[in-house]
């Protein structure tokens, strides 16, 4: 989905003077022509992550929305104070879009892993947090992100995909499949894998694609019919959105399992998917674990 | 001088002490407190074009004080120059006051920034150049004022080795150095900017007319630096 972010931020540099680039290296040569044709409103700083951000933040202060992009790793770890202070303490705002994710590039090793960027983001007030699983979706989600306004939002790009892209809204959890033992809520490209687990079992699954603000009204309306066994499976740090989801459901009896990219760093290069197994996230483990807590037996069907 | 009477005559120099000591409680005040003090009257009072009636005017210099500690010496210029009521001085640093012990852009009429985090105003004012250039505001300048031991921070240094490279020409740096930095070299700090492409000048940061020649010295083409050095903070 990373290969719609320049095209697409190329055509919103062409429709809105306000919106500007700024860059640090990473996937500059995708914005050559709009480069061209708005030299002072793409900017690349060089490698030079701090100023990639307190750079936006000076542009926010004049009033063009920046659209920021490096790895989730350089972009929201490494220059975090300036996450929280040049945008947040400012009171300015802009969008982040990252690529890299938590392991789209295993081979790279976990100086570019970042499992930990929506945690992180967590800790701050009034982010919005996209996570596209498709490359169509995706290109919905940075045009809301572009449109909010002043806000704050992260836009979280993968090369982990599903197969079809789904309409999103920007907001709420799409409703995919309804059961009635249990809600197993899907963020972003983790999706295919989930509907695959699930198959046969009788839960609900969400789609999430927008985790911050978390819909809070959307998993109590699917609990309503479905109970409040639920299950979170994110593509990031495991447990991520487990407040959120207690959250939501704090004056009724529930129970959470949140599932995600483990904590420990494997030290393994390798694959895409074998970094999805290792971390329980592939369609077999997940059947186990989702089995196993809403009470449906943890069996696995053959050919899954 | 009676501060709190009803002035028939605009704030000037000699009234900072007077200012200050509404936050302090006493008008004399060591080096370290006054060590910006002469550089931020010398760019309110005849160099930077803001006002308290055009603080959200597009068309206005931006000062952005990066180094935010010690910041009495800033809301003295501010409440002189009318940003600020006179009278939210004495709260300085209550819990009910707009006045921290470090600014804050949305609580302080006429503060480009909030700061005292050190090593956030170079790159904010490198965006800002950027921003106002891209929306070919070119009347505005940008200012920026850091500490001698600010420049530690590396922040700063990717900040400067951009700017010079890419000719921010309305960019507007000034180091007050009180030799608070615990590693430096003599005249490194110029030597850096020089370095990165930028003009930059030392001057003595008392002397009025000096600091004024250099703060309006031209610099065509190039971002520009002035470093005022005043008494060590340990003297």
């Amino acid at each position: 989905m990373r290969e719609r972010f320049a095209p697409v931020v190329t055509r919103l540099l062409d429709e809105d003077p306000r919106v500007a680039v700024v860059l640090a290296e990473i996937g500059a040569d995708g914005f050559a022509e709009a480069r061209r044709r708005h030299p002072d409103r793409v900017v690349n700083v060089g490698i030079r992550e701090q100023l990639l951000v307190g750079a936006a933040a000076g542009m926010a202060l004049t009033g063009l929305r920046p659209v920021v992009h490096t790895f989730a790793s350089f972009l929201v770890e490494r220059p975090f104070e300036q996450v929280k202070l040049d945008l947040g303490h400012q009171g300015v705002g802009a969008v982040l879009v990252s690529a890299a994710a938590s392991f789209d590039w295993p081979a790279g090793g976990y100086t570019h892993m970042a499992p930990g960027d929506v945690a992180l983001l967590d800790t701050l007030d009034g982010w919005t947090v996209h996570v596209p699983g498709h490359p169509d979706e995706a290109e919905t989600l940075l045009r809301h992100a572009v449109a909010a306004g002043d806000d704050k939002v992260y836009v979280r790009l993968s090369l982990q995909s599903n197969t079809r892209g789904l309409p999103v809204d920007g907001e709420r959890f799409r409703t995919v499949r309804e059961g009635r033992s249990g809600v197993v809520v899907a963020v972003g490209p983790v999706l295919d894998a989930v509907l695959d687990a699930t198959e046969g079992l009788d839960v609900t699954v969400l789609y999430a694609t927008t985790v911050r603000p978390f819909d809070a009204a959307g998993l109590r309306r699917a609990t309503a019919a479905a109970g409040t066994d639920v299950v979170l499976v994110e593509p990031y740090l495991a447990g991520t959105s487990t407040a959120a989801a207690n959250d939501a459901l704090a004056d009724v009896p529930h129970r959470v399992l949140g599932l995600g990219v483990g904590r420990a760093e494997l030290r393994r290069y390798g694959r895409i998917d074998e970094h999805v197994a290792a971390h329980g996230l592939d369609a077999r483990s997940l059947r186990a674990r989702i089995g196993g807590f809403v009470g449906a037996g943890g069996t696995v069907p053959a050919g899954v | 001088m009676t501060i709190t009477e009803e002035r028939t005559r605009p704030y000037g120099y000699t009234d900072l002490p007077a200012l200050m000591g509404l936050m302090t409680g006493d008008e004399k005040h060591g080096p370290a407190a006054t060590s910006t003090l002469d550089v931020l009257w010398v760019l309110y009072d005849r160099v930077l074009r803001v006002g308290p009636g055009r603080t959200d005017d597009p068309g206005r210099d931006r000062f952005l004080l990066s180094k935010g500690h010690g910041p009495m010496a800033y809301y003295a210029v501010l409440a002189a120059k009318g940003f600020v009521p006179v009278d939210w001085l004495p709260g300085f640093g209550s819990y009910d006051s707009p006045l921290g012990h470090h600014p804050d852009r949305v609580l302080v009429p006429g503060a480009e920034i909030g700061s005292g985090s050190l090593g956030h105003g170079l790159p904010i004012a490198v965006g800002t150049a950027l921003g106002l250039r891209a929306q070919g505001l070119d009347e505005p300048r940008v200012w920026t004022l850091i500490g001698d031991a600010e420049l530690d921070e590396g922040s700063n240094h990717e900040a400067i080795a951009f700017a010079g490279p890419a000719g921010l020409e309305r960019l507007h740096t000034v180091v007050v150095d009180n030799s608070s930095a615990s590693w430096a070299r003599p005249g490194g700090i110029v030597a850096r900017f020089e370095a990165a492409g930028w003009s930059a000048l030392t001057v003595d940061g008392r002397d009025h007319e000096a600091l004024y020649a250099a703060f309006t010295a031209p610099h065509p083409g190039r971002p520009h630096a002035v470093v005022a050095r005043v008494e060590p903070k340990s003297a």
